[in-house]
């Protein structure tokens, strides 16, 4: 029983990453965030990624450019140490691939006042823009957004919902 | 490519009186006065019109906490006009003053509503109106009625002939990204309801965040942030016609519009420059002035009711507290210095308290701050209380709070004596905006 279970995790794992290699691969457009385009941009030079992976280094799910969201404490808007690798593979890429752009998004959990969390989220957008332009990519490769507390990633209304909704997004 | 929907809907129904927001006194004021407000007589060939004027002004006053209205099962009579009153039947059940009336058919879709208020003890019409109308200004002139019942007998303008603009959110599950978390789908109204939460119309619907809804003096526009096209941009639309314009869409932040009292300006928050910093717009020559220029953040602008002074948060000090500068710039006064949060502040009409959010053991309350004194009182009880925002006669404070997991509106008495809940049947609701005094519709 547990063998064919994780034989069908391996092809439905499988797929996953076939369809993450077709050319556009859009989050829900009503999500309203912006569309994440797989293909748009990217070179095939298999940075971070495995030895294997032919596709675009951005559709490789071992690569640390799949992880696009880093985590902030209350309040802050400082990198914290077990982000600073995965920002360093983002900033590796985008160097690498000076025509690829990337919109860093900033949030924040649904504490304290509204638009004052909207000056929390850009604060949160701007530490990781000034990191990825401090490793080397061009300003104008990045662009920010704050969203503050208006697109939670878990509705929730308690501390794990919070830790998860104070968030950088990095879309590309 | 971006398959982006923003309705602007110009729903103004007729006729649909439906209460989108169930109100619920959840604490009422002790030594209320007691009145009675008898069910209106009518008069016409037409048929009966569904609004119940009497209920109306009754339940305004109820609302109120300031008067305790007889429930009709209780009244001894049921006088509609001044001939059939007896006082006796009033003084034995210990009601003070009491309301009278008939609503008269004039003409087709005309009403006149006529109205006599008493004194009960000394046996005496207090004031009186005959009031012309339509069907479909019927409920507004109940508010009108219950406003001249208040003014009459407690000395202050009411303001129940006056709206609310609300922010209303459903989210539902839309798929997975491919780290396994939820996607939600959401979409957003900004509503305006009568202030007794009946006629809610939605104004602008979206996909993306709506905020900050902000009433001109006028009350005949909002303006307000809306992130269509993946940016935050500053609206101002007309509330009658639904017709907008794009106000600002600078590159950042463009957010927290406030009006100036006279209705010329505009303060907002912009991050053009690299952070949030407070400017001030000039509405007819639309040019911009830096109103702050600081580090930190500066959001959240609200003007004093003379239009000399703007409050606003700033984190300059290392945590969110309220500042307040002149409009024409100069020295930033610090305003809060009693705990670690203090946001989104906006003035009493009589410019002497500030209605803000503030933290108090990790949780979020509306408080007022009296500026001569500093002194802050908390006036709610919740966990994640915001956006608070003061009736135009200052009497009561409209804000945001959370019941059952869920976004509702809630309303305190000024004197923290009377509490009410806004309950949004279905969704969230937040932002709450209470309208100036009612400006009738230009037709």
């Amino acid at each position: 029983m547990k063998t064919t279970r994780l034989a069908w995790a391996a092809i439905a794992a499988a797929a996953l990453i076939f369809s993450g290699c077709s050319s556009t691969d859009k989050r829900d457009a009503g999500d309203g965030a912006e569309v994440v385009e797989g293909g748009s941009g990217a070179q095939t030079s298999g940075i971070g990624g495995g030895g294997a992976w032919s596709g675009s280094p951005l559709d490789n799910p071992d690569s640390l450019l799949a992880t696009r969201k880093i985590y902030f404490d209350f309040d802050r808007s400082e990198i914290r140490s077990e982000f600073v690798s995965i920002l360093r593979a983002h900033a590796d890429y985008l160097t690498a691939n000076r025509s690829a752009t990337v919109t860093v998004e900033g949030h924040c959990d649904e504490r304290g006042s509204r638009e004052y969390n909207i000056g929390l989220g850009e604060r949160r957008a701007a530490a990781i823009q000034r990191f990825l332009e401090a490793e080397g990519v061009d300003p104008s490769q990045i662009s920010t957004i704050s969203y503050g507390e208006e697109r939670p990633q878990n509705p929730g209304h308690n501390e794990s919902a919070w830790a998860l909704n104070r968030r950088g997004v990095l879309v590309y | 490519m971006y398959l982006r929907k923003i309705l602007i809907l110009l729903v103004f129904l007729t006729g649909t009186a439906r209460a989108d927001l169930l109100i619920e006194i959840t604490k009422g004021l002790e030594g209320a006065l007691p009145i009675a407000v008898v069910p209106f007589g009518y008069f016409g060939d037409a048929g009966q019109p569904s609004t119940n004027v009497g209920d109306i002004i009754s339940s305004d006053l109820g609302r109120s906490g300031r008067f305790k209205p007889l429930p009709v099962g209780d009244m001894l009579s049921r006088p509609t006009r001044n001939s059939q009153v007896d006082f006796r039947d009033w003084r034995a059940v210990n009601v003070e003053n009491l309301v009278i009336g008939e609503v008269e058919q004039n003409g087709p879709g005309g009403f006149l509503v006529k109205f006599r208020l008493y004194d009960v003890f000394r046996g005496e019409q207090i004031t009186g109106f005959s009031i012309p109308t339509t069907t479909r200004d019927l409920r507004s002139t109940a508010h009108q009625i219950a406003d001249i019942v208040y003014e009459t007998l407690t000395g202050e303008p009411g303001a129940f002939n006056t709206r609310i603009a609300y922010i209303t959110s459903f989210r539902k599950k839309a798929g997975k990204e491919k780290d396994g978390t939820d996607i939600y789908k959401e979409t957003v109204h900004l509503r305006v309801a009568d202030a007794d939460g009946y006629n809610p119309q939605t104004i602008v619907t979206s996909e993306d965040p709506l905020m900050s809804p902000a009433w001109s003096p006028d009350g005949r526009r909002i303006a307000y942030v809306s992130f269509e096209k993946n940016k935050p941009s500053i609206w101002v639309q007309e509330v009658f016609t639904g017709r907008r314009e794009k106000l600002t869409s600078f590159k950042g932040i463009n957010g927290a519009p406030a009006w100036s009292p006279d209705g010329q300006f505009l303060a907002l928050t912009l991050s053009k420059d690299g952070n949030p910093d407070i400017f001030v717009m000039d509405l007819r020559r639309r040019t911009l002035r830096a109103l702050t220029r600081h580090w930190a953040i500066d959001t959240e602008p609200a003007w004093s009711p003379d239009g000399k002074q703007i409050v606003f948060t700033s984190d300059r000090g290392g945590s969110p507290q309220i500042y307040r500068v002149s409009v024409n710039g100069g020295d930033v006064e610090r305003l809060t210095f009693e705990g670690k949060y203090n946001a989104r502040a906006s003035y009493a009409p009589d410019g002497r308290y500030l209605t803000m959010v503030t933290r108090i053991n990790g949780d979020y309350r509306i408080g007022t701050l009296d500026t001569r004194n500093g002194e802050l009182r908390i006036l709610s009880d919740g966990d994640l209380d915001e956006s608070p925002s003061f009736a135009p006669n200052g009497s009561m404070i409209i804000y945001a709070s959370r019941a059952n997991g869920k976004g509702v509106l809630a309303a305190v008495s000024t004197d923290g004596r009377v509490k009410q809940r806004l309950a949004l049947q279905a969704g969230d609701v937040r932002e709450p905006a209470w309208s100036p005094y009612h400006q009738k519709e230009r037709k």
